[in-house]
């Protein structure tokens, strides 16, 4: 009962806090923006937050978080901050178009809004490219991340106001991958929708870096949505890397739909954050299309990361692999729920996930449950999940070579998440990624100053 | 001349081990000198890697009693990396497979590491890559498994010469090799069995740990001990060996086991 009562308590406070905004959140909205928001808003109040006992949710009780005191912002702030400052880096740049969200809003210091290039590439803001491309955002805006009994997909369509918006025309390919940077900086506690929507036309092709940044020491509460559809014999490759500070919360929502022979992969690589929800759905609608998705999550303390993912085979000849993994210490705790999806009519899928987990203390907790649902015949499906320690006998092989135990342990933690890395699809960003990811094993990761990932000029 | 200042490289004095309260290891007792090798033969199930195991640091059983003395120094007070880097080595019986550690990343680790604890300088990646050429020539390794992970997916011979491989870079002053000519075809065992003898001189000394005379045909012992159901029940010169191979255990465990 109690549950209840606070359920519809919170949920009413988002459903107040759009009316009493609606008129900001919305301004120079066209209609089907309008519209949009108000099926989202309905579709929210009909769900409400997930129960504590619900089943997806079970690990990750989040309405308490969306309850706590935080801010809104529904304009544009124009904070000024020293690029260089922020962003210093020892590592060579890696050479990509960086787009910056800050709080929710694409930052613009200088230069435009939204690039339109000569051949038809357009990047750069969303709220933007809605005001000059309406009928072409409303095509896609919407139709993949479902507001059927998704309350933070709802919620993100009724508030967000801004992000990155990529279109690529067919048979085009970008000549440098696109760098999303979320940034949030704020004097206060703060709550921040974003969302982004990256279009791949037939035979086009795109490359996505984004990265999740806090760069004050506030509370911040993200709910993001990024909407991805990839055209016929397109590829798109999206890697995620979050490093939030452990005070924030983070729940992200990816929908990616991939038509006939498009090539997909996903990855998450998750550096540091307090409390993490990654939903993460994937539905392969064309014939022929294969996906890879990776996880990779790195706690320690009191972190929390659930990782959430769906992949549908929806079609015929699919094929989907998923490789996620973790590294637990101290009281932290994972969640990996897959499930794996096939359809009827989906004959030959081929579907394959691997979840392996290392418990580096015996506080730390790993749940991880596959599901597998499987409606055709002809398929070949597999999953396995481990949650183990570092192999003992490798440690003493190690040290009986005169390498430390500590180092040691970094070498076999570093080989165990080089599994994942390895499997990024572009060379250019293993290198980079196995440095991060060396450097947040080893304790030397803490915010975007010690990043690799280069950011701003 | 004072005689409590024998200078034993290696001195084991009653040493007893338990594994989970049953014990495994009931009082050995062996000297070890420089320019010396010594063969350890017994029956599967006497000790013989617990023996081992213990020597390098393993720390899976207690020892209860005794003590192992290596150049003077209690052993059993060094974690095993440092055991190491004073000059002792074991050669795995079974050595383990680390997917995603690469030999040369080992490798380079495991050198520089024995260099920064006598202070030298991390190895130039020149000189490094060169000493491996040297080195790997001593034990026909095949160059291609350098660029492999460690152990991952390389044969049984190809296990244990890289066993031997990594004795020669290690400056190795004490080599414990376990069982390393079990599953060895003779063209293997020659190849171990010449990168001992090469690696052999009056400043080292070698443990070799078999159940089979086969392979000190190759590796002439000075002494031979047997061990059996965790004592040295019998030592001799290399006779003993041709003895065992001759006559088998029987006798011996019969000796034992009417003494009992
Ligand atoms: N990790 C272990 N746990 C429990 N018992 C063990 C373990 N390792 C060895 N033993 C036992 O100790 C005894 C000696 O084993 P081991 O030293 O391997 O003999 P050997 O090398 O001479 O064949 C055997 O009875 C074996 O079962
Ligand atoms: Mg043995």
């Amino acid at each position: 009962m109690k549950d209840t009562l606070e359920a519809l308590s919170t949920a009413d406070k988002y459903i107040d806090l759009f009316r009493q905004n609606k008129k900001q959140i919305s301004n120079g909205d066209p209609q089907f923006m309008k519209e949009l928001r108000e099926e989202a808003i309905h579709s929210f109040e009909r769900t409400g937050f997930p129960l504590r006992k619900h089943e997806l949710y079970k690990f990750t009780h989040l309405e308490p978080v969306f309850d706590g005191e935080l801010s809104f912002q529904f304009t544009p702030r124009n904070i000024q901050f020293e690029d260089s400052d922020l962003f210093s880096c020892d590592v060579p740049m890696l050479d990509s178009n960086v787009l910056t969200v800050l709080n929710g809003f694409y930052y613009h210091p200088s230069g435009s809004l939204l690039n339109e290039l000569d051949n038809g590439i357009i990047y750069g803001s969303l709220k933007e490219a809605i005001h000059r491309h309406p009928d072409l955002v409303a095509r896609y805006l919407g139709k993949n991340a479902s507001m059927q009994n998704e309350t933070f997909v709802s919620l993100n369509t009724a508030f967000s106001q801004d992000g990155i918006f990529i279109y690529v025309p067919e048979g085009l390919q970008m000549e440098k991958p696109i760098q999303i940077i979320h940034l949030l900086l704020s004097d206060k506690n703060q709550m921040v929708h974003h969302r982004n929507l990256f279009v791949v036309e037939k035979n086009a092709k795109a490359e996505v870096i984004i990265c999740d940044h806090t760069l004050s020491p506030q509370m911040f509460l993200t709910n993001s949505v990024t909407e991805a559809y990839t055209s016929e014999n397109s590829d798109l490759d999206i890697l995620r890397l979050q490093n939030e500070h452990n005070n924030s919360c983070q729940v992200t929502n990816t929908w990616i739909s991939q038509d006939r022979a498009s090539r997909c992969q996903h990855g998450t690589i998750t550096l540091h954050g307090g409390m993490v929800r990654n939903n993460l759905h994937v539905r392969m609608d064309g014939e022929g299309a294969s996906t890879s998705t990776l996880g990779l999550i790195l706690t320690d303390k009191i972190q929390h990361v659930d990782s959430f993912t769906v992949i549908d085979h929806a079609s015929p000849n699919c094929t989907s692999n998923q490789y996620y993994k973790g590294v637990l210490d101290d009281m932290s705790t994972g969640v990996f729920n897959g499930k794996i999806h096939v359809h009827p009519n989906a004959q030959k899928t081929e579907a394959f996930q691997t979840n392996n987990n290392i418990l580096l203390s015996n506080t730390a907790k790993m749940h991880t449950k596959p599901q597998l649902e499987i409606y055709a015949d002809d398929v070949k499906c597999s999953h396995g999940a481990t949650i183990g320690q570092l192999d003992e006998d490798a440690l003493f092989y190690l040290q009986s070579r005169g390498i430390p135990r500590d180092e040691s342990r970094l070498m076999l933690m570093d080989a165990f998440a080089n599994d994942v890395i390895s499997r990024i699809r572009q060379p250019a960003l293993q290198d980079r990624i196995s440095e991060l990811v060396g450097k947040r094993l080893r304790g030397e990761l803490s915010r975007c100053n010690n990043c690799v990932m280069h950011c701003q000029d | 001349m004072n005689t409590n200042e024998v200078s034993y490289m290696l001195e084991i004095k009653d040493l007893k081990v338990n594994i989970e309260d049953k014990e495994i290891l009931k009082g050995i007792n062996l000297h070890v000198n420089a320019g010396e090798v010594h063969a350890i033969m017994g029956p599967n199930g006497s000790g013989k890697s617990t023996l081992a195991s213990a020597l390098a640091g393993r720390d899976y059983f207690d020892i209860t009693h005794g003590k192992i003395l290596y150049e003077g120094k209690d052993l059993t007070e060094l974690a095993p990396e440092d055991r190491a880097r004073e000059g002792i080595f074991l050669g795995f019986q079974y050595p383990v497979e680390i997917p995603g550690v690469s030999m040369v990343n080992f490798l380079r680790t495991a050198i520089n590491s024995m260099r920064k604890y006598r202070n030298q300088e991390p190895l130039p990646a020149g000189e490094f890559l060169k000493l491996m050429r040297e080195k790997k020539k001593i034990v026909e390794i095949d160059s291609d498994l350098t660029n492999r992970s460690v152990n991952e997916g390389f044969s049984g011979g190809e296990k244990k010469k890289n066993e031997i491989f990594q004795m020669a870079l290690l400056d190795t002053r004490l080599a414990i090799l376990d069982e390393t000519d079990s599953g060895l075809d003779i063209d293997a065992l020659r190849i171990v069995a010449n990168g001992v003898n090469y690696l052999r001189s009056p400043e080292n000394a070698t443990i070799i740990i078999t159940h089979y005379q086969r392979l000190l045909d190759y590796i002439v012992p000075d002494f031979v001990h047997v061990l059996y159901k965790g004592r040295i029940v019998k030592s001799g010169d290399k006779s003993l060996a041709k003895e065992l191979e001759e006559h088998g255990y029987d006798w011996i465990k019969q000796e034992v086991d009417m003494d009992a």
